[in-house]
């Protein structure tokens, strides 16, 4: 009988075996038990009970005299915050700043001539209190963005409404920055960047948009933002390799270089070459990198000079062991070849076709697949076919190798395919390699034992000296010890 | 001296000259250059054997310039060569030519990549030891204004880390150009850079005079614990426990305390984050009269944080801090001032916050004595005992020692039994493995009564669980209950149950039986051995899963030592025998293995004399007897089966649910 029981002992039976098989489960079938839970602002700190709110009457009731008083009441009252972790408290307050909110929204954004210069400072005040926060602690240490749930902000119904206040304020007709800017200052601006942070994908959004629309209106803020946005890479590549809001910051990124005048300036090809090429390097780089090389793309069109000094850069930091990466840094390299000059072409063939015959013979067979792609592309053929004297020798030895070796099938036709538009090009130099690639391997083999002999040599040199050095330690010893004897 | 430093320097040189003709610098640079990564790796990481090859001379004025110049490398290979050159004096000339060194190290500094450039620092400083005073101030103060003043964040950021070296030995002039470059990088308008100086700030407050501290560093310490970001702020309060140690009691209430009281309270969570977990060093720099006014204060703040982070990194220190409070008063403070907070920890929302408490608070009683333990502790221990969170339990259960001291642990048996149950039974294999370890433990201390009514059935339970390490644990811990309750107990209560076992269905539970076997056997002696458990694994020699018959030999050849040669002889050795036929190949070798053993164990007991002359351990020869075949089929097929078996063992050990089919489908 107790055959067919199950192997666990009774002790243990109560625990379905399933669940015991903890550590091998997938994380998300872990998380999914887990309730999905939002996170309130790190303000809340225990603080006394709240003031209540009492309603104040309509803006539109109220007689155009009175309007003014009363929209600066209103964004006063909305100042004050409430916890929404804890869900029963306050209520009615709740839902009355949610409904002022809602009319604020509403009021700015149908009405003329309401945002007047002595509502700016109200205005601003009631948004930095509401969204500038410091953002709380992951609830989960080990947050992996393309697999977790994002925590998000318990305190949305408020703060969304804040936000969508905000852009209505930013694109009113009405606005002008030339007042603004007393309040939507440098301060304003690296707490907005700050806010990016955050693990709410909603808010990132409307952050997105808002720091973009102050990037135009605000010509004085523009160096200063970009200097931001660089700080906050550089932290992330060198120090965190941590921040929410990287994908969104490129985005605006994106078109601001977009509009770069030309020629560039130094400090612009110096946030190309030190910051966004060594954000390839970052761990998540599956978040971000469709925005990062969109980037990376807009500056080679604005200057096609930058292409030798981006592909090297894009070759010293080549995945070295996450396939993954490499095949996104292939598509990457795609979409620089798409855009390049002939010109610039033939500086950075030999490098990276290096690259690519690595690519093309990697065992694994995605990274090898899209490396192989290249072939389809009809403009990067027609590159091929005019250095095809430089390229086929460099490439040849891979694709021969692994036309014969490589484990998966499909990548082995699209060898051959490949070994054939390349014979197609150059039939001559096809055979001379074909028929030199045996002798070719073999003095390969010979250099790598003329290596060996090289470090044998010198490693023996080294215990040499180092006897000798024993040796004349001793003897130097021995000296001393003679002459103090005398 | 000069004859002295002539004999050290010659032969090096003479032998560099020597091999110039075999080793051009061309062909050295050749690897360094060479177009794979891996090799070029491979030649920097044995640059001191080139630089051997090349002599000193020839290191100074080729090898190094050329390092200079190629600084565009991959990272990897950077990182290498920053490491090497730390080390490298010795192969440019000696302390006259250190130097040398400095312009590729340099380089190195203000590459992007943080690894590379925190090893040049190190090498740096390491170097700056063995410059002379003026040599310092010739060349390797100038290298640290150049970087200080560098253009790009990565130079001024290395510079920080390279000022406390260099400032003891300067002269006076000198120190107050390195201080005012340290202060310009305290206001780097780049944050990476304030950083870098906020985290060297103590080290740097260290090496300075007392006047220099108080009128220059107290600033800066100041500016940088109230910076726009809270990254750059928490670094302030590392070095606030540098900069405290170095200040009287007066000076510090006036200069420190006002911005450590603000950190304690700061609108981030990192800070005040930083401030829990920096808490005993801070309460040892300030003193005991600063910590009972100010500290105890923040601290309770600190435990009702509302970031379960900080509550957590406060509650780790609450024993730290309760040790360090002084013996005078103590009591009184932590039963007023501390215990409070610390109970409604007890029933705090957050896990984290409850198993950092449930970690340290057992070691409060030692503090507080029997009385206060009974009264006010145990409650708390209790209720934690309860804990929905296996952390939290398996932490008060680990840290029982404490209690027993000073309580007994009597008193919480009733209330430890239930947990230590549920805990046995948790999901999560590492939770039931912590809850074994403490098994020996708690039936020393429980007793054996109580340990054979609750705790037994639960031992025995461990034995089949499914997942391996488990079952090992359980094993191990059987050996350690005999040794504590002795053999009498085992034969009547462990030795049956485990022979049963030996019956089952699973294979995986047959094995369990062996390897009880192998770890009973000592504890239990030769009778039981022989009686008991020698008969049921030569039983199981015939078993059908080959796994478990090479387990049967090589239990076997564990227990040999303790049998007697009738039972060796008669028994054992022609159940090896044929075993040793057996149709799988590993079953063979390891009977073959446990044969060698076995005769060599016998010729000692039949010649106990030439035990004497033979002192060598058993075993050490057993390759004579290992497969009688012949010598050319033994090293012909050696390696790869040696492999063959290797697997198949590792397997074994590591067996997991999953492995089953494939063991099954062998049979």
């Amino acid at each position: 009988m107790s055959s067919s029981s199950p192997p666990v002992g009774a002790a243990s039976a109560a625990i379905s075996a399933s669940e015991k098989v903890d550590g091998f489960t997938r994380k998300s079938v872990r998380k999914a038990q887990r309730q999905k839970r939002s996170q309130g602002s790190s303000q809340f700190r225990s603080q006394g009970s709240q003031a209540e709110l009492h309603p104040l009457p309509q803006l539109k009731d109220a007689t155009s005299n009175e309007q003014q008083e009363l929209f600066c009441q209103k964004l006063q009252q909305c100042c004050i915050l409430f916890d929404f972790m804890d869900s029963v408290s306050d209520l009615k307050s709740k839902e009355i700043k949610r409904a002022t909110l809602n009319e604020l929204v509403e009021y700015v954004s149908t009405n003329r001539g309401v945002i007047v210069e002595s509502a700016y400072s109200d205005i601003v005040k009631m948004i930095s209190a509401n969204i500038f926060r410091t953002l709380p602690p992951s609830d989960n240490p080990d947050f992996d963005p393309e697999e977790d749930e994002p925590t998000l902000e318990a305190s949305w119904p408020h703060i969304q409404l804040v936000y969508e206040f905000f852009l209505r304020f930013l694109e009113s007709p009405d606005f002008q920055p030339s007042i603004a800017k007393r309040y939507i200052d440098q301060k304003f601006v690296q707490q907005l960047l700050e806010l990016f942070d955050s693990e709410d994908p909603r808010e990132r959004d409307f952050l997105k948009t808002v720091l973009h629309r102050i990037y135009g209106k605000f010509l004085g803020l523009r160096a200063f933002i970009r200097k931001q946005i660089n700080n906050i890479f550089l932290r992330f590549i060198y120090e965190t390799e941590h921040f929410n809001g990287v994908a969104e910051l490129l985005e605006i990124l994106g078109s601001i270089i977009n509009g770069f005048a030309l020629p560039l300036k130094a400090e612009h090809k110096q946030f190309l070459m030190k910051v966004l090429i060594p954000m390839h390097t970052a761990k998540g780089l599956a978040l971000f990198h469709a925005q990062l090389a969109y980037c990376v793309v807009q500056f080679l069109e604005k200057d096609t000079t930058l292409t030798e000094p981006v592909i090297r850069g894009l070759l010293k930091f080549w995945p070295k062991t996450c396939s993954q990466k490499e095949v996104m840094f292939l598509g990457e390299i795609e979409e620089i070849l798409d855009v390049i000059e002939p010109t610039q072409f033939k500086k950075i063939e030999e490098p990276l076709f290096k690259q690519i015959s690595k690519c093309v013979s990697s065992s694994h067979f995605q990274v090898a697949e899209r490396a192989l792609y290249f072939w389809n592309n009809e403009y990067i053929l027609s590159l091929i076919e005019e250095n095809i004297d430089k390229i086929l020798p460099i490439m040849f030895g891979s694709l021969y190798k692994i036309s014969k070796e490589h484990w998966n099938p499909t990548i082995v036709a699209l060898v051959y395919n490949v070994l054939k538009t390349l014979m197609e090009m150059n039939g001559k130099l096809f055979d001379d390699l074909t028929s030199s690639y045996k002798a070719e391997r073999q003095r390969e083999k010979k250099k790598e034992l003329e290596r060996e002999e090289l470090w044998k040599k010198l490693e023996e040199l080294k215990l040499k000296k180092a006897l000798e050095k024993q040796n004349s330690a001793y003897n130097m010893h021995s000296i001393l010890s003679n002459t103090s004897d005398e | 001296m000069a004859g002295a430093a002539g004999p050290g320097t010659g032969p090096g040189a003479a032998g560099g000259d020597g091999d110039d003709s075999l080793y051009p610098i061309a062909v050295l640079i050749d690897e360094l250059r060479n177009e794979d990564v891996q090799l070029r790796l491979n030649s920097i990481k044995k640059l001191s054997t080139i630089a051997l090859a090349l002599g000193v001379e020839r290191t100074r004025t080729e090898l190094l310039p050329f390092l200079t110049d190629t600084i565009y490398d991959e990272d990897e290979v950077l990182l290498a060569l920053a490491e090497q050159l730390g080390n490298f004096t010795g192969l440019v000339g000696g302390p006259d030519f250190a130097h040398c060194l400095l312009p590729p190290l340099e380089s190195l500094a203000t590459v992007e990549e943080t690894v590379v450039r925190d090893k040049a620092v190190e090498s740096l400083r390491q170097i700056s030891q063995e410059h002379t005073p003026i040599a310092l101030e010739a060349h390797f103060v100038p290298l640290v204004k150049r970087l200080a003043s560098g253009d790009w964040f990565t130079s001024r950021t290395s510079a920080c880390g390279l000022f406390s070296v260099c400032y003891p030995r300067a002269s006076n002039a000198v120190k107050a150009e390195i201080r005012q470059h340290f202060r310009s990088l305290c206001s780097d308008d780049t944050p990476m850079v304030r950083r870098a100086a906020a985290s060297k700030l103590g080290e740097f407050a260290k090496v300075l005079e007392l006047d220099s501290v108080k009128s220059e560093i107290v600033p800066l310490f100041t500016n940088l614990a109230s910076d726009e970001q809270d990254s750059v702020r928490l670094l302030a309060v590392e070095a606030c426990v540098s900069i405290a140690q170095l200040l009287s009691q007066e000076d510090l209430e006036a200069l420190v305390m006002p911005t450590l009281r603000q950190a304690a309270e700061d609108k981030s969570w990192r800070v005040r984050y930083m401030v829990a977990d920096k808490f005993s060093e801070l309460q040892k720099a300030v003193g005991p009269k600063i910590t009972l006014n100010d500290l105890i204060p923040a601290f309770q703040n600190l435990l009702k944080d509302c970031e379960a982070e900080v509550r957590a990194a406060a509650a780790h220190k609450v024993k730290e801090l309760c040790e360090n409070l002084p013996p005078e008063g103590r009591e009184t403070i932590i039963m007023n001032q501390i215990l409070p907070f610390i109970k409604e920890l007890v029933s705090d929302t957050n896990q984290h916050v409850k198993s950092a408490l449930a970690s340290v608070i057992m070691g409060l009683s030692t503090i507080l004595g029997k009385e206060n333990t009974i009264e006010h502790l145990l409650p708390l221990f209790l209720a934690q005992l309860k804990d929905e969170c296996p952390e939290v339990r398996l932490n008060i259960i680990s840290n029982l020692d404490c209690v027993n001291e000073v309580i007994g642990i009597r008193q919480l048996s009733q209330s430890l039994l239930p947990a230590i149950v549920e805990l046995a039974e948790d999901a999560k294999w590492r939770v039931r493995l912590a809850i074994i370890e403490y098994m020996p433990l708690l039936a020393g201390q429980l007793g054996v009564q109580f340990f054979d009514e609750k705790l037994n059935s639960l031992c025995m339970a461990w034995l089949v669980d499914h997942v391996y390490a488990i079952r090992e644990a359980a094993t191990n811990n059987l050996m350690k209950l005999v040794k504590k309750f002795g053999t009498e107990w085992a034969q009547n209560t462990i030795v049956p149950k485990v022979l049963v076992m030996a019956g089952d269905p699973n294979y995986l539970h047959r094995m369990t039986t062996l390897f009880c076997i192998n770890v009973l056997s000592e504890a239990c002696g030769q009778e039981i051995t022989t009686k008991q458990m020698l008969p049921i694994v030569l039983k199981m020699a015939g078993d059908q899963v080959a796994n478990v018959r090479f387990n049967v030999a090589k239990s076997l050849q564990k227990i040999g030592p303790i049998l007697d040669t009738d039972a060796l002889q008669e028994e054992v050795k022609p159940v090896l025998q044929k075993l040793g036929q057996d149709e799988d190949v590993d079953v063979k070798y390891f009977a073959q293995e446990a044969l060698s053993a076995v005769a060599q164990r016998l010729r000692k007991l039949d010649f106990p004399a030439k035990d004497s002359e033979e002192p060598s351990t058993p075993g050490a020869d057993k390759n004579h007897f290992l497969r009688p075949g012949g010598p050319g089929e033994d090293t012909g097929k050696g390696p790869a089966y040696q492999l063959h078996v290797n697997t198949r063992d590792t397997l074994a050990q590591l067996e997991i649910a999953e492995l089953v089919h494939f063991s099954q489908s062998r049979d």
